[in-house]
């Protein structure tokens, strides 16, 4: 990662190719900034996000993690989105367990055309994961 | 299938005080397909402990290994030259495995990282329900293929009681009156006639009652120079 500055966060992006993905392409389109903080990771659906891949990202030193998927009823695989939202759902109880804060993972449903959605979002979690403060897990050096 | 629930973090950070490393051991069977103790769950589990002692303190090194079944010594025995690597093993097994890996290794600090909860089977996905309470003597027979043992609050032979319900038991919403869907069933397959007959008390001595169970198959056993120590 390019930054190793303290006071930018580290957030990853889990994002479905048919909607975050296309819609983080549109926004760059559009010329709308959105912060650098924000890592976008490509999907086939957030149906593959799997608890793993979420914990192991704030075990690594994520500062927060977004999961961006289909609106509801409009993924291309059915309900993929709709399994990732549950998925998250248990996984913000269990970093609460950890002693990690539950804001830090936040999932988000939007579509390819929402570009200016997309660079909304990251600019609310950025905002959120400022305001909590580094992951205190985080490996670099602070 | 044998029926698990993770225990709390915080009960297994508990138990775990005093532990540098440990070694967090899943099982490939039952507790895999009922989503409580297998190689999936094992990396969650090892993962939310490597985060949650870090962030108490020092840390605790956990590793991660799934075996096929905790409950057979073929399939422990490659955990042997490990184990002795780890302070503790946290067993995602059941009660079972978790006895087993106890008496494999009596060096071994084993600990229990589930709930085994009961013998049962997931109506639908994400829903786990009693089905079985290997009591010794099945009456299935009896009762139209449900089990009033495991699934009547009262564990009545002779069945409902006063408490039965619009198809409910009285004890909770949630629980289906087994002697309700033993009558619905006779009555659909045309055996009504059947739930004349009395049962008469049941043996239970073949159950819990009679002590600790054992099951000795001579015809398979290996000849006295081949068993297992």
């Amino acid at each position: 990662m390019a930054s190793e500055n303290h006071r930018d966060p580290q957030i990853v992006a889990f994002c479905c190719r048919h909607c975050a993905y296309a819609a983080a392409d549109l926004a760059g389109g559009l010329r709308l900034s959105y912060p650098a903080a924000v890592k976008v990771v490509e999907l086939p659906c957030t149906g593959r996000v799997d608890a793993l891949h979420l914990l192991r990202a704030f075990e690594e030193g994520a500062d927060g993690v977004i999961v961006a998927g289909c609106l509801p009823g409009e993924c291309h695989y059915l309900e993929g989105n709709l399994r990732a939202r549950q998925r998250v759902e248990r996984m913000r109880g269990l970093l609460t367990e950890i002693g990690l804060e539950g804001e830090r993972l936040e999932m988000f449903n939007l579509s390819a055309a929402m570009g200016t959605r997309l660079a909304e979002i990251a600019n609310l979690m950025t905002e959120r994961i400022t305001a909590l403060g580094p992951n205190p897990l985080g490996k670099r050096r602070r | 299938m044998i029926v698990g629930e993770q225990k709390p973090l915080a009960e297994i950070k508990s138990m775990l005080q005093g532990v540098h490393r440990v070694l967090v051991a899943g099982c490939g069977t039952c507790v895999t397909v009922c989503m409580a103790g297998g190689e999936k769950e094992v990396g969650i589990l090892a993962s939310a402990l490597r985060m949650a002692t870090r962030l108490d303190g020092d840390g605790i090194e956990c590793d991660e290994v799934t075996v096929q079944r905790q409950c057979e010594w073929e399939y422990l025995d490659p955990l042997a030259e490990r184990l002795p690597h780890y302070d503790a093993v946290l067993s995602l097994a059941c009660g079972i495995g978790v006895q087993a890996l106890a008496q494999r290794f009596p060096e071994a600090w084993v600990l229990p990282g589930l709930n085994t909860t009961f013998l049962g089977m997931p109506p639908e996905q994400g829903i786990w329900e009693e089905r079985c309470q290997a009591c010794g003597q099945c009456i299935l027979d009896r009762t139209g293929g449900i089990c009033p043992i495991a699934r009547c609050s009262k564990q009545l032979l002779n069945g409902p009681c006063g408490g039965s319900q619009g198809g409910k038991c009285e004890v909770s919403d949630d629980t289906p009156c087994a002697w309700q869907l033993i009558y619905d069933r006779m009555s659909a397959l045309g055996r009504l006639e059947r739930l004349l007959e009395v049962q008469p008390p049941k043996d239970w001595s073949a159950a819990r009652h009679g002590g600790p169970r054992r099951i000795v198959r001579e015809d398979l056993r290996l000849p006295p120079d081949y068993r297992a120590a």
